[in-house]
């Protein structure tokens, strides 16, 4: 890890969390990560590897699953917040943005907006509605109408901006491109990076899109099995070879889908061969 | 041979009807505001009524407190009542079968009503009439005061509870959180608060519906009871609406007060569930129901 990472207290920091749902099912195994203020950090890994479970962990959603974490720590802007209530986390600035958008269906996009007003409670800040609607116009447009009824892009805008109308410091997205075409992956991953930028927020991007995160991305996480395998700066990661076989789908097609243990068996094998 | 149809009598009982319906869509009310804010069929709701019903009785008739600050101390006690169920009955069930639920709050039913039974008594109480007794006429018709001005109430309230959860910040919290409480957790919604102050509202629309039918009628432990009647109507608009439970309170109220009219008293009680179950036959959520009632 280069100097910048470690110095000052990071916006996220993750040591070796173990999670365990039902009191029997280990998804996460010691893994650790960082967010450093101000930066986007991708977090990758296959179906299962236990991506939104890291996340559940940061926004206190694990017991609401029978989940719990059983070692570890989480630290954020220094606190330990291993055991803080979902609620008074997002009223602290940290907003969840869930896998699969989640917009409240039966109400209105203002009403959505104005439900997630309650991440400011305590902190003596107003709602800024238009300033959501700034970044995402659509949205104005579509403003009275029920957000059931609105496209899967919009509903993940929706989701975003709601996140973003509770002024978080840090934000936490969960394959914020799941299931749409890619033209409005490419509008909505630049209005992320304009938000990092622009509101200094820090961001850990869940991904597996992952040249759409490595886009957008200072640092990179790859985890496979609950724990990370393999980390580097995205610059760094993109010209990894065994990061552009396996995860940037590079070569051929099947590739994609095998793990990163079958890439350290590939590796051994390769040195027998040569 | 026939005496000619009296007209006039069907629109008497048809329009009682209407007017009697408020009060049930109001206690469907207190209904569709739990099973939507969390999930559970409370079948303790007659027991809210039966509460509020003593409670007032016991502050305006024996304590001789005045009326307005009996109303105001009968709908605190049974909102703390009903805030106090939820933290020690529902919260601890959370995540249980939804078996396990209906049990607790048909446990919690009879608890309340023998509460009631061993601090009031099973004697019938008196109660002084509350809402106006002048009848009002409509051309021929003559309807009874206490029933039109039920429905007046009735509205009101259900009406104020309609724009609080459209246009205050916690009414559209409390939906929020009622329809995808994770969600709403982590958008800083504190779930548990809006789940209790569900509980808190139904406890005090019960204890408004058990005032007014106990002054309509008399104070006695079937009070209860009462809900359960109301049972028709949720079934019929579907547990988690609003507009359902009016809609299908007017309804009932109809069917009930034209049976009663026509066919007697007995009567009364089984014919709305015929009714129901047939309209179910065709429309299995009710009419304004979106969701499967998974929770029975
Ligand atoms: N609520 C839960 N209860 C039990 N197991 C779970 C639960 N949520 C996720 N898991 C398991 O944890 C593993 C990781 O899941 P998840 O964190 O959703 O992975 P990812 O987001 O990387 O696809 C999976 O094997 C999944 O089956
Ligand atoms: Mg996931």
């Amino acid at each position: 890890m280069s100097e910048a990472r470690t110095a000052g207290p990071a916006a996220l920091a993750v040591e070796n969390i173990e999670v365990v749902y039902h009191h029997t099912v280990q998804v996460l195994r010691g893994l650790s990560l960082t967010v450093p203020t101000g930066q986007i950090v991708a977090l990758l890994g296959s179906n299962g590897a236990g991506k939104t479970t890291t996340l559940k962990a940061i926004s206190g959603l694990l017991p609401m699953e029978v989940g719990a974490i059983r070692g570890g720590q989480i630290h954020y802007q220094g606190e330990r917040i291993n055991d803080v209530a979902p609620h008074l986390l997002a009223r602290r600035g940290i907003g969840h943005v869930r896998e699969g958008r989640h917009v409240f269906e039966d109400l209105t996009v203002d009403e959505n907006l104005i439900a997630a007003g309650s991440a400011l409670i305590g902190r003596n800040i107003k709602p800024e509605p238009e300033l959501i609607y700034e970044y995402f116009p659509r949205l104005k447009e579509r403003r009275s109408q029920v957000a059931g009824y609105l496209s899967g892009g919009e509903q993940q805008m929706l989701a975003i901006g709601r996140a973003l109308l509770g002024k978080p410091s840090l934000m936490l997205l969960d394959e914020p491109s799941l299931g749409l075409a890619p033209l409005v992956v490419e509008q909505i991953f630049e209005i992320i990076a304009r938000i990092n930028r622009e509101q200094g927020v820090s961001m850990l991007l869940v991904e597996q899109n992952a040249m759409a995160a490595f886009g957008i991305a200072q640092y990179g996480y790859i985890m496979e099995s609950g724990k990370v395998v393999i980390d580097g700066p995205t610059d760094k990661l993109v010209k990894d070879p065994d990061v552009q076989r396996f995860y940037l789908g590079y070569g051929e097609k099947s590739d994609a889908l095998a793990s990163f243990r079958d890439v350290k068996h590939y590796k051994r094998r390769k040195r027998w061969l040569s | 041979m026939n005496a000619p149809f009296d007209w006039i009598a069907l629109a008497e009982f048809a329009l009682i009807g209407v007017f009697s319906g408020g009060l049930l869509a109001l206690i469907a009310l207190g209904f569709v505001l739990i099973y939507k804010g969390t999930g559970v069929i409370n079948f303790a709701m007659g027991e809210f009524m039966m509460l509020g019903a003593y409670f007032f009785y016991t502050s305006h008739v024996m304590w001789k407190l005045p009326m307005w600050l009996s109303l105001a101390l009968t709908l605190a006690a049974v909102a703390a009542v009903a805030a106090l169920i939820e933290r020690a009955i529902l919260r601890p069930l959370a995540g249980q079968p939804v078996i396990s639920i209906l049990m607790a709050t048909i446990g919690l039913a009879s608890a309340l009503h023998g509460v009631v039974d061993a601090v009031w008594g099973g004697n019938n109480y008196e109660m002084p009439p509350l809402l106006p007794r002048k009848a009002f006429t409509f051309g021929e018709i003559l309807i009874p005061g206490q029933v039109v001005w039920s429905f007046i109430l009735a509205a009101l309230i259900i009406t104020a509870f309609t724009l609080y959860f459209r246009y205050s910040r916690t009414g559209i919290a409390m939906r929020a959180a009622a329809s995808d409480p994770m969600t709403a957790y982590v958008l800083g919604i504190d779930v548990r608060r809006t789940q209790r102050l569900t509980w808190m509202f139904a406890g005090v629309v019960g204890a408004v519906a058990g005032i007014v039918v106990g002054s309509m009628t008399s104070l006695s432990p079937a009070l209860g009871g009462a809900a359960l009647g109301v049972l028709a109507v949720i079934i019929l608009g579907g547990l988690d609406s609003i507009a359902g439970a009016i809609v299908a309170g007017l309804i009932i109220g109809v069917i009930e007060s034209l049976t009663a009219g026509y066919l007697g008293g007995k009567v009364r009680d089984i014919v709305p569930y015929v009714t129901v179950l047939l309209i179910l036959l065709v429309k299995p959520y009710g009419l304004f129901g979106t969701r499967q009632i998974e929770r029975l």
